[in-house]
């Protein structure tokens, strides 16, 4: 069993576990923190942007000064922001039979994997999985084609310029690797290649091996997985939760008895508590609209925002906030308000009694219909009728380098009165905010992050108890920025065995069974003989037959009847066919026994010799000798085939076969 | 042997009050647990004494499936579960949870509010009832108990309908309840995978019809409607809250739409608004087109559809009216067949099918008579039209079924007798397997012939397979059954594992050959001889002047007495057997003259 890990990014895993005959992809996240080296996209030309000052190397050489701008100390690629891809030559990527997706976050990259590598597998997914990740890729694609760049720079990637730029550039790891987004076709072909599945359903790969998706109570349909064997259990644990949000809780107990855990997207605020935060928000929004500004919050068009909704549905009355204008602008945002509502199956338990009233579950619907929030798919057409201010708006993207956030930026970015709130923990906002300084607006970082914290995750592996956890290297060490909280790094015993980008790790497990169905035919053929108390044994000779990595036990084909003629003619000169099975003996003779044995059956001239190790039978006129000791038996006669084999089966009867 | 035991208390070989036990590997399963519709008495609600005179049901039950909402499918649960006692689990899916307990009030309030029926279920039982539901996801395995798992399939039919696969270890029962092989204006077709269950339990409600296609039903209601209203005729569209409803309210809706018609369309009681929420709410359960369409336009908010009161009824000129219950048995429905049924003008369109017993069933069967309560007679001079509209498996769609899961065997319930002979006829020849259709309390049983899961050493396994893994070969091994499991093991593990030694048996036989040559000519001639003869075999001739024959020694001495004789010791092991005798008779014949 080998894991071949290909993304070096803790909470964006995409793994290749190859496990009896399958390769199966575990997740293919994206890691789209490589954006934040690139100059955000403005919708409509930004005069501020567009006069930052081209880089001067440290020699005086300008060549790159049309490909990197600087702004506030920063350098800036001025360029389509690019993504780094998950690694695609640690091994032949065609050759992956199924890709596992955990949540939508975490399928991003899956049409670099499924359009550009001749892979010809299945996908698995839950529903929402799939509808929101089309939503998010949907949102992705269309907020960076709708502002074409005529320039792509390259020159900045040669290994040898790359030298020479100041950090993070200079750093950046893969940069040959980093593409530019993919298409709307390309992703409804990856899309089209998933098969969906619901939690708890045993799916068969070939045969060989059943994954099972498992709610893991981080968003709606998200799933761990179980890959497992008759006797080998591998589990997958990507993005749970163990609070109460609107997902359905985690289940925890099918994990237990995994040989091997894998574990990956924990928190990446492991110091911050996710109701705090929530507070925080709300309250850091209330004081920046009653002040009169407008707040701003970049997010993904799903997941934590319909949780911030239902906070300010319950929170806007109370602090006074009935009349300002919530904006949630989108092309998805629609969508993704309405594929909320659907899912009742995915949600928590009080959110489907809502279902059963029969009422829409997110109480966003009737922030809807009251007016107080409304939706945009742009900032273009309605939404330019409709502005007021102050407001609070919701939209994309949480890097702040495309999507309408980048106007929204710019417009409010010189005024102290308004605030931008971070909540999207995936991208550091100090690096989100770096092309947009000097800022006058405010900016609070208030990170929900609902996933496993270190705490939950030692009281889990307590829990389920596996054999082996594998994990990220980064959760082996405390975070470099606070090195002295070993409390922030998984402990547990045996210590993790850890992967990094471009490892390939060989996992311990020893299989010693296979399952074998053996034929009702058959099993009523065979003789069990009680050896000791409660075990009984049965010699079985039978045809094994394998096919598609299951094997069954069937009655051997009775020896074809040759016509008995013939047969009966050359008997001595049929030569064995088949290479003949017989049994293994065990136990031992008693000599006394044997030689009363022999007199029954009409030997009248035993004698017996007492030896080292034991006796020797001898029966004179047949000039026949039998040595027998603990563990054997030698009879050495002269060729008298009847005299042998009669001799043979008194032997055999006081033996075990086996 | 292993068997499978099926018993209808309910829906064999006739349609309504579906509920049917099933004993599968010591596990019991009640499948459906419905009322019968066209009964008043006892019988509307299955015989539970069947399943104990004494004691709690919960003892002999091992779970409860409800395969979809409709109350000749649960409309005895409550009964079932508070009245008579059962505490285990029910299983139905989330939209069935949903919508079960609002048909059972309404069916409550019929019996007990309209009819005054005493001892009858209350509405506390329905949620106590209800409170036992466990909701299940499709495809999900459900594991009841360690052995007993259940997993549903989408079966079309209505909102939330699903067939059951149980399942004990290798034995499995998949019962259909209803279901719909072609899907329809607003659900998907019902589908299973190739499961090969011993038994397939399926409906037969149209058992021996094949029906047209569903465009050329769909324009003949349309115009029987619009020619109706056209003359200024009244519509009574009996139907069921949920389900055909819906299905039909698209198609009037999309149709007045398209044609700008005028006439007013209702649709009565208060759980069509209601009804149409869950349709919104659980739209992942509808089909492709609908689920695609769903946020730029949902199919279940109408515009020309609007709530109906009662006053209505008696507004002068057309209208179309859908009103519950579907059979006409009872409620608002039948209120208005009996105000509208004597004038010719109007029509009644049934678009299911109805149970005997109901008056749906009586002026569907030609009655244009009907004595109502209170003696009163009843002349029918409406048109009367019945449309098939509900969404059950036709003959072909239960073939298909059958089909797709390759059944060992096939039951049918949920028909009428006449009709299930002619399927299982042709069940049989089609499919070669046994059709049987049990009548309520008749107990059918199956032999199960499972095979047996063993553990096999990777080691034997990987010895057997390890030349050619696609090519059946013999094998050898011991099974060892300890505490109910069971192994196969290499014989040689077998014996360590129970600390047991080899016992070697070993035969030596003196073969006596008249060779004058020397004893290493006579070993070079026999070694020559074998190897002609045994040309699949191992003949090795060792330096030592001995020969092998696989792992078989033969060694020539000179006969102590006589020179002209050689003596070969041919000492072989008893796993050795057949070869060892084979070839001291082959040396016995001596070595052929020719050989030099």
């Amino acid at each position: 069993m080998k894991l071949y890990c290909l993304s070096g990014h803790p909470t964006l895993p995409c793994n290749v576990l190859k496990f009896k005959s399958t390769t199966i992809m575990l997740d293919c996240g994206l890691d789209m923190t490589s954006t934040l080296n690139f100059l955000p996209l403005p919708l409509v030309q930004s005069p501020r942007l567009s006069k930052l000052p081209g880089l001067v190397l440290k020699d005086g050489s300008t060549f790159l000064d049309k490909e990197l701008k600087e702004c506030s100390g920063h350098v800036f690629v001025d360029s389509v922001p690019e993504f780094c891809l998950p690694e695609t030559e640690l091994l032949d990527l065609s050759t992956v039979d199924v890709i596992l997706i955990s949540n939508y976050h975490c399928m991003m990259a899956l049409p670099y994997i499924t359009e550009y590598t001749g892979f010809t597998g299945t996908v698995y997914a839950t529903e929402p999985t799939v509808q929101i990740g089309r939503l998010l890729m949907e949102e992705l694609v269309n907020s960076i084609e709708r502002v074409p760049k005529a320039q792509s720079a390259s020159m900045w990637k040669n290994k040898e310029v790359q030298r020479l730029l100041p950090a993070p550039l200079k750093d950046a790891v893969e940069v040959s690797m980093w593409r530019k987004c993919y298409t709307m076709p390309e992703v409804n072909a990856a899309l089209s290649k998933i098969q969906l599945v619901g939690y708890s359903q045993k799916i068969e790969l070939f045969g060989a091996v059943q994954v099972t998706p498992l709610s893991s109570g981080y968003a709606l349909g998200s799933s761990n997985w179980i890959i497992q064997s008759h006797y080998e259990k591998v589990s997958y644990v990507s993005g749970s939760s163990l609070l109460t949000t609107h997902p359905q809780p985690m289940d925890q107990a099918s994990l237990k008895n995994s040989d091997v855990l894998i574990l990956t997207g924990l928190t990446q605020i492991p110091t911050a508590n996710p109701d705090g935060m929530v507070g925080e928000f709300c309250s850091n929004l209330a004081m920046t609209v009653r002040n009169g500004g407008n707040v701003l919050v970049p997010c993904y068009p799903s997941g934590v925002i319909y949780d911030l909704l239902e906070c300010l549905y319950q929170y806007i009355d109370s602090a006074g906030l009935s009349n300002v204008p919530f904006y949630f602008i989108s092309p998805v945002a629609n969508s993704s308000l309405e594929f909320s509502q659907i899912f009742a199956e995915w949600l928590c338990h009080n959110k489907q009694t809502k279902v059963y009233l029969p009422e829409p579950p997110f109480p966003h619907a009737e922030l809807i219909q009251t007016n107080k929030l409304k939706h945009y798919p742009s900032i273009h057409g309605d939404f330019s009728n409709d502005f007021k201010q102050p407001c609070v708006i919701f939209t994309g993207h949480p890097s702040l380098r495309f999507g309408d956030v980048v106007h929204f930026m710019e417009l409010w970015g010189k005024s102290s009165l308004n605030t931008v709130i971070f909540t999207e923990p995936d991208f550091s906002y100090l690096d989100a905010l770096a092309p947009y300084q000097p800022l006058a607006m405010k900016c609070v970082y208030c990170p929900i992050d609902t996933r496993l914290n270190f705490i939950q995750v030692s009281k889990l592996l307590k829990e389920v108890q596996p054999l082996h956890v594998v994990c990220p290297e980064q959760y082996t060490q405390p975070p470099p920025s606070q090195s002295h909280r070993t409390d922030l790094m998984i402990d547990c015993q045996p210590p993790p065995m850890s992967y990094r980008r471009a490892e390939v790790l060989t996992l311990p497990y020893k299989r010693r069974y296979e399952k074998i169905e053996i034929m009702p035919e058959l099993a009523d053929s065979l003789v069990p003989l009680e050896i000791k108390p409660g075990i009984s044994l049965a010699t079985v000779s039978a045809m094994l037959h394998t096919k598609d990595n299951k094997h069954v036990l069937q009655l051997p084909p009775k020896p074809p009847q040759p016509p008995t003629s013939k047969k009966r003619k050359r008997v001595s000169d049929d030569v064995p066919e088949c290479k003949p099975l017989k049994p293994l003996l065990s136990g031992s003779i008693p000599v006394d026994q044997f030689v009363q044995t022999l007199e029954k059956h009409g030997f009248s001239d035993v004698k017996v010799e007492d030896t080292a190790k034991g006796h020797i039978v001898l029966l004179q006129e047949a000039e026949t000798l039998i040595q027998i000791e603990e563990d054997s038996t030698h009879i050495i006669c002269d060729n008298d085939e009847p005299l042998r084999v009669k001799l043979r089966d008194l032997v055999l009867k006081f033996l075990q076969k086996f | 042997m292993p068997e499978i035991k099926v018993t209808p208390l309910g829906a064999g070989q006739d349609v309504g009050r579906s509920c049917i036990l099933v004993s599968i590997a010591g596990k019991n399963v009640m499948l459906d647990c419905g009322m019968h519709m066209g009964y008043n008495d006892d019988r509307r609600f299955p015989d539970f004494s069947y399943i104990t005179q004494n004691g709690r049901l919960t003892d002999f039950l091992d779970c409860v499936i409800i395969s979809h909402f409709h109350l000749d499918h649960c409309g005895a649960l409550p009964y079932f579960s508070e009245m008579v006692g059962y505490d285990g689990p029910i299983y139905m899916t989330h939209p069935t949870k949903a919508i079960c307990p609002i048909l059972l009030e309404d069916y409550r309030k019929i019996t007990v509010d309209k009819k005054g029926e005493t001892n009858f279920f209350t509405s506390q039982m329905i949620k106590d009832c209800m409170k036992k539901v466990v909701a299940v996801h499709l495809h999900q395995t459900v594991q009841v108990d360690e052995e007993l798992e259940i997993k549903a399939y989408y079966a079309g039919h209505v909102l939330g309908a699903a067939m059951f696969q149980i399942k004990v270890g290798c034995e499995s029962v998949v019962y259909t309840g209803d279901y719909n092989m072609t899907p329809d204006r607003h659900l998907g077709a019902a589908w299973i995978d190739k499961c090969r269950p011993d038994l397939l339990i399926t409906e037969s409600t149209y058992a021996t019809t094949i029906r047209d296609s569903k465009r050329c039903r769909e324009r003949d209601f349309l115009k029987k409607v619009h020619e109706t209203v056209e003359r200024g005729g009244k519509v009574l569209i009996p139907v069921f809250a949920l389900g055909r409803a819906q299905e039909l309210c698209i198609l009037l809706e999309t149709f007045w739409e398209r044609m700008n018609l005028k006439a007013p369309i209702y649709f009565s009681t208060g759980l069509t608004e209601k009804a149409n929420h869950y349709y919104k709410l659980f739209i992942t359960w509808t089909n492709q087109k609908i689920r695609k369409t769903f946020v730029q336009r949902n199919m279940f908010e109408f515009k020309h559809i609007k709530a109906f009161d009662r006053a209505f009824a008696d507004n002068p000129g057309p209208m179309v009216v859908f009103a519950t219950p579907g059979m006409l048995h009872a409620g608002q429905s039948l209120q208005i067949f009996r105000k509208w049924a004597g004038n010719e003008k109007n029509m009644v369109i049934m678009p299911g099918y109805c149970v005997q017993g109901t008056v749906g069933h009586k002026i569907l069967s030609g009655q244009r008579k009907l004595e109502m309560e209170g003696r009163q007679i009843l002349e029918v001079k409406m048109q009367v039209e019945y449309m098939s509209f509900s969404a059950h498996a036709d003959a072909k769609g239960i073939m298909q079924l059958i089909r797709q899961a390759e059944p060992r065997n096939v039951l049918l319930v949920h028909g009428e007798a006449k009709k299930m002979e002619f399927l299982k006829q042709k069940i049989e020849q089609e499919f070669h397997v046994n059709c049987y259709m049990p009548a309520n309390g008749e107990t059918t049983t199956i032999f199960t012939n499972p095979s047996i899961p063993v553990d096999i050493s990777l080691g034997l396994l990987k010895r057997e397979t390890a030349i050619d893994a696609k090519k059946p070969k013999l094998m050898h091994g011991t099974l060892i059954m300890k505490d109910n499991s069971f192994r196969l093991v290499s014989p040689e593990q077998a014996l360590k594992e129970l600390g047991l030694a080899e016992h070697q048996l070993r035969f030596t036989c003196r073969v006596h050959i008249q060779d004058p040559r020397k004893e290493h000519e006579t070993v070079l001639r026999v070694y020559n001889h074998l190897k002609g003869v045994l040309k699949d075999y191992s003949v090795q001739h060792l330096p030592d002047g001995s020969i092998t024959v696989e792992s078989i020694l033969i060694q020539a001495t000179a006969h102590l007495e006589d020179q002209g004789t050689k003596v070969l010791l041919v000492s072989w092991t008893y796993q050795d057997e057949e070869l060892g005798s084979y070839l001291t008779s082959l040396l016995k014949k001596g070595l052929p003259q020719s050989t030099s």
